[in-house]
């Protein structure tokens, strides 16, 4: 509840309404209590007394009443009316949403359609209608307010029930023997609850405006009673000879209103889940830099090398470090796996290449990125964008993710060109085409004129990598480019990913994992625990000796193909929540080897034999000794 | 000795492109009619790729999706209705997304306590009882059971889901994709957990997945799905170091193996067939570089092959 409170404060439009929109209630709330004329006196020696006169602050009405009087107790009505018609309305639209919505098919398009029926009316005409056949009055008129809205909470919440309603949660509730009722009411209903709070919030205004126009035309509260659309109904007649008549409650309706919509506004974002975990503004174009210190040296030769490379999450006062000092490494035409479990920082790091963490929370603290020298940590966004896609490029786990659903690929190849170079419409359809063919994509020439949702996994996944390859970078990124993909389409992605970097002297970063990928694929593979790399070396010697213990352990849980039936080993615990990291080394809490040395202070990633660097006091291997480990 | 789940004809057809009135405009045909036996105690494989009708068939198994053909027996009982409750106390299903199969808005104790109170009615004192031995079992502990699901990682919100399952007693265990969604470390943990509550337990494995090492891992017979159907079936061991159907071979030797050079063991033209225009004869042909003329024409049947092992292949491997 306070961080609802703190979320909606956030929003000071939206904390200027609740001021508004309390100070109001509270008012209402004890109009009875206040010492004001009555409110249905009339006093006609009096009539059109002007503001602020003897007596009678906001002046009289036709009728010489008390305008302060009736704006009080008017306005206890209105928001009465006004809640009541949305409780109403949301009550019963929501069953009917729900109930649509869980049971589907037939029940579902019969209820829809006497929904639709309904919108179909003028909304007005329609509380006219309801308000004639009942006959003139506030209850009917709160009847005809509720009616109107209730097929705006029904839609709404069955769309909302329908994505529950196919949710694992309720089929293993079925599957525990809960009854239909007892599902929608102890399941389907809680999960429901915020989002009629939202509909709620947004149309409590509409509907206090809607009551008042019925009221305005002498169809809600009938005379002497007083509400805010009688009263501007009455002062009508006066608009122009004494305006302060209409003025008054106008003025009341505005603010009511004003206040309650900026005030819903505020409850929507603070409660919508989307709004709820990301900052309410949009992500920067590059991550943020914040970098104190030096930039570490260049590493020599090498095409893409990060140095000590530092990217936090802060989250309120927590900060996560998902990397926490990397140094790598790639060599034209080499490719690097970096193998970990979700969490470990592996996606974080690749993202950080190019200045593609979400920021807000991301922010790079140190460290350096060098493409052929040259730092791009806090680079000239202009500098990243033309490096972005045209020496770096990136492949993503999921193909339908990434491609726009509504432009056809061979568009989407063109605009990955032309967003870095000039090109004319029929030179680009014959680029997109031929870089169709070279990620051997059958009929390339009819293909470029599919839409995504056309094609198979395997097929985006090869228009994935026709864009990464749009123009002709040196580097290619490809973070879990296989996961989502069956084994069969699997294997022809890695052969293709393989062919193209031999025939194009293309670098590949490879995140995945997978030992099995690793190991078909890559010459060389850094292990990543916790945010930092603890092991790192050739593919082969690594898979054959791992000297880490994390490594080695990985290796183990994974079952190979062609073992049998066995027992799996396992590593207990879960790897560390990456704000509480322990001293020392990450992995020594679950490590079998480890001793205390392990947790008292940072392990540097040593050499260890040719070519390889590990990051532990404890070697499971001794350094270049293979035949040994075997 | 009776099998603990026996399926006869079992299949579903879905149609596609419902209209108002008149016939549909086409059916798809998730799962073809098949027989399965398992014995109790037994785990049974079944792989496929996405598509193949693996989850239709779970759904169906317990009672989630009504069979458009065929006969679901349990212990020698048939269990003809589609009724989620009635199969809930003979069979239960482990859900491949721990997360999303817990309420977000309940508490574990109120999702532990649904199938103890709807399924066998027990008083508040028995579910404690059941409850504390169950999560003994699972090796939780019982200070989780007042918190909300968010609060888990994924490893501990599958046990709970495990133990949910077992919370209704159930001898037989569909278990969808249980552990493609955890991390690897976390996986052989939930794994050999699986195991350890088989023995104790005496229960009986559906175990789905697609994931063939762990499969071969965990199972005694595996059988293979592809387009709806059941093309070999035969003993863990031996189902993928010596594959009979040219589909199960291409399975084995597309999964990345640590020591196998890269190679892409099929062509890249192939794709699969259009569920909504069947190709006629067997549905792998088009991709099989073992198709004879007879293929295009009949559809192959699943025969017995060796004294465990059955293949619906007319030109087999071996």
């Amino acid at each position: 509840m306070s961080g609802f409170l703190r979320l909606l404060a956030r929003n000071k439009l939206a904390l200027g309404g609740l001021i508004v929109m309390s100070m109001i209630v509270l008012l209402a709330l004890i109009t009875p209590l206040l010492p004001l004329a009555d409110p249905d006196v009339t006093n006609t020696a009096d009539r059109f007394l002007p503001p602020f006169s003897e007596g009678a602050f906001l002046g009289t009405d036709h009728l010489g009443r008390d305008l302060l009087s009736r704006l009080m107790w008017g306005t206890r009505l209105s928001l009465a009316v006004g809640f009541s018609a949305a409780v109403i309305a949301a009550t019963i639209g929501a069953a009917i949403g729900v109930i649509a919505g869980y049971y589907g098919g037939r029940t579902d398009n019969v209820i829809m359609r006497g929904v639709d029926m309904l919108m179909a009316f003028p909304y007005i005409l329609l509380a006219l209608a309801i308000v004639a056949a009942l006959g003139p009055g506030l209850m009917n008129a709160l009847i005809a307010v509720a009616a109107v809205n209730i097929p705006f909470f029904a839609r709404n919440i069955r769309g909302i029930t329908v994505g529950i309603a196919h949710k694992e949660f309720v089929d293993a509730a079925k599957l525990a023997g809960l009854s239909d009722a007892k599902i929608i009411l102890t399941e389907v209903l809680p999960n429901v609850i915020p989002v009629i709070v939202i509909a709620m919030s947004t149309t409590v205004g509409w509907m206090i405006l809607e009551t008042a126009g019925l009221s305005f035309l002498g169809l809600g509260s009938q005379p002497p009673q007083a509400d805010l659309g009688s009263m501007l109904g009455e002062a009508r007649s006066a608009l122009i000879t004494n305006p302060h008549t209409s003025i008054v409650p106008g003025l009341m309706i505005l603010v009511v209103v004003m206040a309650i919509n900026l005030l819903g506004d505020g409850v929507r974002d603070a409660l919508d889940p989307r709004l709820k975990s990301g900052a309410l503004s949009r992500p920067m174009p590059a991550t943020r830099v914040d970098r104190t210190g030096e930039a570490p040296p260049a590493p020599e030769d090498s095409l893409l090398a990060l140095a000590d490379l530092r990217t936090q999450f802060h989250v309120k006062d927590r900060v996560y470090k998902a990397v926490g000092g990397v140094d790598l490494s790639l060599k034209p035409g080499e490719c690097l796996g970096l193998i970990g479990e979700s969490g470990s920082g592996k996606s974080v790091t690749a993202l950080s290449v190019m200045g593609l963490v979400a920021s807000p929370p991301g922010v790079v603290t140190g460290g350096a990125v060098y493409l052929e020298g040259e730092d791009l940590v806090g680079a000239p966004y202009e500098v990243l964008r033309a490096i972005r896609g045209k020496r770096v490029s990136y492949i993503f786990q999921d193909p339908l993710a990434t491609l726009h659903p509504l432009y056809k690929v061979g568009d989407q190849l063109i605009e990955a060109v032309s967003s870095h170079r000039r090109i004319s419409r029929t030179e680009g359809r014959a680029h997109a085409i031929d870089l169709l063919k070279r990620v051997r994509i059958p009929n390339a020439e009819s293909r470029v004129d599919s839409y995504p949702h056309e094609m198979s996994g395997g097929m985006r996944q090869r228009v994935g990598i026709a864009m990464a390859l749009a123009n002709d970078p040196d580097v290619i990124i490809a973070d879990e480019p296989t996961t989502a993909l069956d084994v069969t389409v699997q294997a022809q992605v890695l052969t293709l990913l393989d062919d193209l970097r031999r025939e194009r002297g293309l670098a590949i970063l490879f995140i995945t994992h997978d030992f099995g990928v690793v190991a078909q694929l890559c010459d060389r593979v850094a292990v990543m625990y916790a945010g930092r790399i603890v092991e790192e070396g050739p593919t082969d010697a690594i898979l054959n000796a791992p000297a880490h213990p994390y490594t080695s352990k990985l290796m183990a849980c994974v079952p190979e193909l062609g073992g049998g039936q066995r027992q799996l080993e396992a590593i207990p615990g879960l790897p560390p929540v990456v704000d509480k990291l322990p001293k020392g080394c990450a992995f020594a809490p679950r490590c079998h080897i480890g001793t205390e040395a392990c947790r008292q202070g940072d392990i540097p990633l040593d050499p260890h034999g040719a070519g390889r660097r590990v990051r532990c006091l404890t070697p499971v291997t001794a350094p270049q000794s293979e035949e040994a480990a075997q | 000795m009776t099998p603990a789940l026996k399926l006869t004809d079992l299949s579903k057809s879905f149609p596609v492109g419902k209209r108002l009135f008149g016939a549909p405009k086409g059916i798809v045909h998730a799962v073809q009619p098949l027989s399965l036996e398992v014995d109790p105690g037994e785990t049974l494989g079944i792989v496929g790729e996405s598509g193949c009708g693996k989850s239709t068939l779970a759904r169906m198994l317990v009672g989630l999706l009504a069979p458009s053909t065929g006969q679901i027996e349990i212990d020698g009982a048939p269990l003809d209705t589609a009724d989620p409750a009635a199969f809930g106390k003979k069979i239960q299903y482990v859900f491949q997304d721990p997360i999303s199969s817990l309420n977000p808005r309940k508490t574990i104790r109120q999702v532990m306590e649904a199938p103890l109170k709807n399924l066998h009615r027990m008083d508040a004192r028995a579910r404690s009882n059941r409850i504390s031995e169950i999560f003994a079992a699972v090796n939780l502990r019982e200070e989780f059971l007042d918190r909300y699901p968010h609060e888990f990682s994924g490893g501990q919100a599958q046990r709970i889901g495990i133990a949910r399952a077992l919370a209704a007693d159930a001898r037989i265990l569909i278990l969808d994709e249980p552990v493609s969604a955890l991390d690897v470390s976390v996986q052989a943990q939930v794994l050999n957990l699986l195991a350890d509550l088989k023995a104790e337990f005496g229960l009986t494995y559906l175990f789905i997945s697609h994931d063939l090492a762990v499969v071969e891992a965990v199972s005694d017979r595996v059988a293979v799905l592809y387009f709806g159907s059941v093309v070999e079936v035969g003993p863990a061991k031996q189902v993928f170091s010596n594959p009979q159907h040219p589909y199960t071979k291409l399975l084995a030797d597309s999964a990345p193996v640590v020591g196998r050079p890269l190679s892409a063991p099929e062509g890249e033209n192939t794709e699969l067939p259009d569920p909504l225009n069947p190709p006629t004869g067997c549905a792998f042909r088009a991709r099989c570089v073992r198709a004879l003329p007879q293929c295009a024409t009949d559809v192959p049947m699943l025969e017995p092959k060796g004294p465990a092992e059955a293949v619906a292949c007319y030109n087999p491997n071996n």
